[in-house]
């Protein structure tokens, strides 16, 4: 279980995050929704560290992140993944390589039996057939299972993904959405999701953090957002025509 | 991360081929004259390029060559998230990425240095052998003349401070790059700026110091 408590985060001239405290909870989908700008992904990195938060903890299992000495912080990033915006893997590697790399750096197993590991996480994303191809030979959604293959290669406690949808078809982020859902329930993992995709919230939203304007300003689940009568997240869940035709048809 | 200076091998020997031919013309037909001895084309040849054209001037080249490859390659890594993906593995990027880099140029820097130095003789020669604009047998007694070979080691030397600069300087620009493209291509133009000022104030000082 990942907890924050009172987060905070500034830049020099203005406060991103404001006094954000949540819960997230291990083996199921933990959602991060909020508009564009409203600081999904500078709470996520404040969570991973990739930025210090100005105040507030940040607690893996009870063991305060922020606080940590250097050493101890890297110790505690073995047992994450992340899968970023931007899928973000090595181009100058293999996808075979690049889903190894972890293994490489950090397991004492033999080449044979990393090679196995590596190529069982790709078969869990459906895609030995590209493990000898580039990143820059791959589709989108490729590089994304790709990513979460490279993501859950060292059996993380922790994983992370900073919109996995962002520039895929609804048919592509559907499947995305489901490994990633699969990958969690299966190996109890504490998964938390950065996302503005509704098709996501309503498929694999156990547990939903909606962040307006730095602020926490609801949280629930999927099944609590239709029924919700705060304004705002009705106004961004239902920005979409389709959505409101299918609150509509429900009442 | 050798790959850095094998790539290089090519640009270095065309251009000292052709810069080594072109001194040796020069000297030969528009400075030497009857009354100065028959080795200074191949003397003075010799003493520029093992002086200043095969470490300072090529190393300048080579910072508009490598120094651009290694800010935009960063840059781009740091743009696409890689940097901060090696970072959640829990890897220190900086070290990882940067450290391969200094010491894979610094290490191939000398060798760029004796393959310019031979090349731009072989240059010479070819005026000789191909051009007949000067003796084979004077270019020769002018390479062998007075032959220091402290000169050749300054040369290395100083390279390798040179390839240094190159390397950390440019990884810096390109490390620290923010947003876009737009940004990764200004790394890339202040790393091989910046790299080539200090070659240049830094080949001042050294060239005091070893001579
Ligand atoms: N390094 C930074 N320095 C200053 N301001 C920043 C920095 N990073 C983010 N911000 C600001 O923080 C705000 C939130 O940005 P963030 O990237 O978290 O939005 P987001 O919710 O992830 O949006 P999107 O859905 O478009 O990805 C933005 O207004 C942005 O300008
Ligand atoms: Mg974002």
């Amino acid at each position: 279980m990942i907890e924050i408590k009172n987060l905070y985060k500034s830049f020099e001239d203005k406060t991103v995050l404001k006094d954000i405290s949540s819960q997230f909870k291990d083996g199921i989908t933990n959602l991060i929704i909020g508009q564009s700008g409203s600081g999904k992904t500078v709470l996520m990195k404040c969570i991973v560290g990739l930025l210090d938060p100005t105040e507030g903890d940040v607690l893996y299992d009870g063991r305060n992140f922020v606080k940590m000495s250097k050493k101890e912080k890297t110790m505690l990033r073995r047992e994450m993944g992340m899968i970023f915006q931007s899928a973000a893997l090595f181009d100058s590697m293999s996808v075979l390589e690049n889903v190894m790399f972890p293994l490489d750096m950090f397991s004492d197993m033999n080449y044979k039996d990393r090679k196995r590991q590596a190529e069982n996480c790709l078969d869990r994303v459906n895609l030995l057939e590209a493990a000898n191809k580039y990143p820059g030979e791959i589709s989108g959604g490729m590089q994304k299972r790709v990513a979460i293959a490279r993501a859950i290669v060292l059996n993380p406690k922790y994983l992370f993904c900073d919109e996995p949808n962002s520039g895929l078809d609804p048919k592509t982020s559907l499947v995305i959405d489901e490994l990633i859902h699969g990958i969690t329930h299966e190996y109890g993992i504490t998964t938390i999701i950065n996302t503005h995709d509704m098709n996501s919230v309503m498929g694999i939203g156990e547990h939903i953090l909606f962040i307006y304007d730095g602020r926490k300003e609801w949280e629930g689940s999927k099944d609590e957002v239709v029924s919700s009568d705060n304004a705002r997240l009705s106004a961004f869940i239902f920005a979409s025509d389709l959505f409101r035709k299918v609150r509509e048809a429900n009442r | 991360m050798a790959q850095l200076g094998v790539n290089s091998i090519g640009i270095v020997l065309l251009i000292s081929f052709f810069i080594g031919a072109v001194i040796c013309i020069q000297i030969k037909l528009n400075i030497q004259s009857a009354w100065m001895p028959h080795w200074v084309s191949g003397y003075v040849t010799r003493e520029i390029m093992l002086l200043e054209f095969s470490s300072s001037i090529m190393c300048l080249i080579l910072s508009g060559k490598v120094g651009s490859n290694i800010a935009s390659e960063l840059g781009t890594m740091r743009t696409t998230q890689q940097i901060d993906a090696l970072e959640i593995m829990g890897i220190n990027s900086a070290s990882f990425l940067i450290l391969p880099k200094i010491l894979g140029l610094m290490t191939m820097i000398p060798f760029l240095v004796i393959f310019s130095t031979a090349s731009g003789i072989i240059g010479a020669y070819a005026t000789a052998y191909i051009g007949h604009i000067i003796t084979a047998t004077d270019l020769t007694s002018g390479m062998l003349y007075e032959f220091n070979q402290w000169f050749f080691w300054m040369g290395v030397i100083k390279s390798i401070f040179f390839a240094f600069i190159i390397a950390s300087v440019s990884s810096y620009y390109g490390y620290t790059v923010e947003g876009g493209s737009i940004n990764v291509g200004k790394a890339s133009t202040n790393a091989v700026v910046s790299s080539s000022m200090l070659i240049l104030f830094s080949d001042l000082f050294l060239t005091q110091m070893l001579s």
